[in-house]
């Protein structure tokens, strides 16, 4: 479903991913681990079209998405969260998933200035499925608090409902544990998992916690210094010597 | 309650006229009208966090376009001849608007400051058609067989017009769109991974914003009568900034607040001539200071804490 080849790009001096290559199959959960400044936030930036690669190519469901804006790679079906939230602050968790459903509405301009009828059923059919996506992540009684003003927990969660409110094929999170209690990241394994047992979807997920990745993965890819070290499955990763030496290698894990 | 609160205002709108002395129709008129500026404006640097410190500019398009198609035109109906005077202004703010989608912050400020300056160069420069410094007596705005002459008759026009104005903006800002504009200025990145087209929407805010104020500006040519180009220099646009500061970045009531707030308050310190922008920016420097969200986020407190 998402392939990358041949990845490579760099920044000033310093290159943050060198020829990786993976494939991601449709209905999988994929883990993208390693040390911090390994490189894994910049695939998703990637393949979400923010930062532009040197080399390499990514296709989603067959077509080039290097060629194409960010907006428009989102409007394929690719939604992620950010790992250092980019949650729309001043505004409330409800509105921030109503623009998550940006580009599933079709009121317009004119036809909003005018108010028609056509505009206020669709608002208020998008106003209850962002609610019932807001209760899906446990926040259903945030929806009219500044998402700003949230803990960084709920701000995660947030982002992962804003995120389903475009109903994506392909959802790319990014440290979504990081901030919860073990409670919190029990349960948003469960969500992960029902994600994709239920809807489908593909996940890919970037993680320092072991017992997520470990736990809800098919495959496991770890990268090192922008490069892959080692992938498979979550036991065969746990298991390389490569793997342990970076992790132990590094101040982080 | 609310609803009746509403309706009072209403009803009080509508039989202004008949309770106030001329003066103060004409007063309200130009609070109406610079609400509308404001509410464009608000659009563009509140909702989508693009500063403009030239929207005289655009305000003086509209207010030439609508007094040269009165005086050219006289039969056209006023609601078309206010209409084209917005498409028009439309038009300028997407050919300032798409360049300018490079730019940021002071940068914009600045493409926009020299905007304004260009207006009025330009409308000194074209003086077979607005006759320069001399300015334009704009002649009463035509409806049909009435001629809207009066200070009572304006009052309804601008009235009418603003009424429709503001309640196309609430619908916008309540909608996708506003919820897109707003979605740029809290997170360009964000905004984008949820399927919002960066500059298709920064250039909409830019015509959009261009749109109202330059309505605003045609009303602006019939209330007074009489167009040149000094009324439009930068000083205008600092004002229109001011209104939105004072009101409230990012709110629709906020805008009319601000605007009734900074029209008033220059008509009262008329009186102190020559410590009139002293005064004036006194008053601002407190208002940011002490209520740095505008008058519509400490009203929202108020509300809140009263429930
Ligand atoms: N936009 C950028 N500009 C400059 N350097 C960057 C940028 N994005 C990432 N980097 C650098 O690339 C490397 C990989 O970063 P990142 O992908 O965020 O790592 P990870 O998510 O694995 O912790 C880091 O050294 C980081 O500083
Ligand atoms: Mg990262």
């Amino acid at each position: 479903m998402l392939g990358v080849e041949d990845l490579s790009i760099s920044f000033g001096g310093l290159t943050a991913l060198s020829g990786l290559s993976f494939e991601v199959a449709e209905r999988e959960i994929f883990a993208l681990i390693g040390p911090n400044g390994a490189g894994k936030s910049t695939v998703f930036n990637v393949v979400t079209g923010l930062s532009r690669p040197s080399a390499g190519r990514v296709r989603f469901r067959g077509e080039d998405l290097l060629v194409l804006a960010p907006h428009r790679i989102a409007r394929r079906g690719i939604a992620r969260t950010f790992q250092n939230t980019e949650v729309f602050r001043q505004l409330t968790a409800l509105d921030n998933v109503l623009i998550g459903r940006h580009a599933q509405l079709r009121g317009g301009l004119l036809r909003g200035a005018l108010g028609l009828p056509f505009v206020w059923r669709e608002e208020a059919a998008a106003r209850a499925a962002a609610r019932a996506l807001l209760d899906r992540v446990g926040l259903v009684g945030a929806a009219g608090v500044e998402a700003g003003s949230l803990p960084l927990g709920a701000q995660k969660r947030l982002e992962i409902a804003r995120a389903l409110a475009a109903a994506p094929r392909l959802l790319l999170l990014d440290e979504p544990a990081g901030g919860l209690n073990p409670t919190e990241t029990q349960t948003l394994m469960e969500l992960i998992r029902g994600l994709r047992d239920a809807e489908g979807l593909t996940v890919v997920v970037v993680e320092h916690d072991m017992e997520l990745v470990m736990g809800i993965s098919d495959r496991v890819l770890v990268l090192n210094y922008g490069r892959e070290i080692s992938s498979g499955s979550p036991r065969e990763i746990a298991a390389d010597p490569a793997v342990i030496e970076a992790y132990l290698g590094s101040e982080e894990a | 309650m609310r609803w009746a609160a509403a309706g009072a205002g209403g009803v009080v709108l509508l039989c202004w006229p008949l309770l106030v002395p001329p003066y103060f129709v004409f007063l309200t008129s130009l609070i109406v009208v610079n609400a509308i500026v404001a509410i464009g404006l608000n659009l563009l640097s509140g909702y989508t966090n693009q500063l403009s410190f030239g929207h005289a500019g655009f305000f003086a398009v509209g207010a030439y376009v609508a007094a040269v198609l009165t005086l050219r035109a006289p039969a056209l109906p006023v609601v078309a001849t206010l209409a084209l005077a917005g498409l028009a202004t439309a038009l300028v703010g997407l050919a300032l608007g798409i360049p300018c989608l490079r730019l940021e912050g002071l940068y914009l400020a600045m493409a926009t400051l020299a905007f304004g300056f260009v207006v009025v160069e330009a409308i000194l420069n074209l003086d077979w058609l607005t006759r320069g410094n001399d300015g334009l007596a704009v002649p009463a705005a035509r409806l049909g067989p009435l001629a809207l002459g009066s200070d009572a008759a304006k009052y309804y026009l601008v009235l009418g017009v603003g009424a429709l104005m503001v309640a196309a903006a609430v619908n916008i800002a309540r909608t996708r769109t506003g919820r897109a504009l707003l979605a740029i200025r809290e997170s360009e990145i964000a905004a984008q991974a949820s399927g919002v087209h960066l500059a298709a929407y920064k250039t909409l805010a830019f015509a959009v914003s261009a749109f109202y104020t330059g309505v605003a500006g045609g009303l602006f040519a019939f209330v007074v009568g009489f167009i040149s180009p000094d009324a439009f220099d930068v000083f205008l646009s600092v004002d229109f900034v001011a209104m939105i500061i004072v009101g409230g970045l990012g709110s629709i009531p906020g805008s009319i607040v601000g605007a009734a707030v900074i029209t008033l308050l220059y008509d009262w310190l008329a009186a102190f001539q020559n410590y009139r922008p002293l005064l004036f920016g006194l008053i601002l420097i407190g208002c940011m200071l002490f209520m740095p969200g505008g008058i519509a986020s400490r009203m929202a407190k108020w509300t809140h804490q009263a429930q």
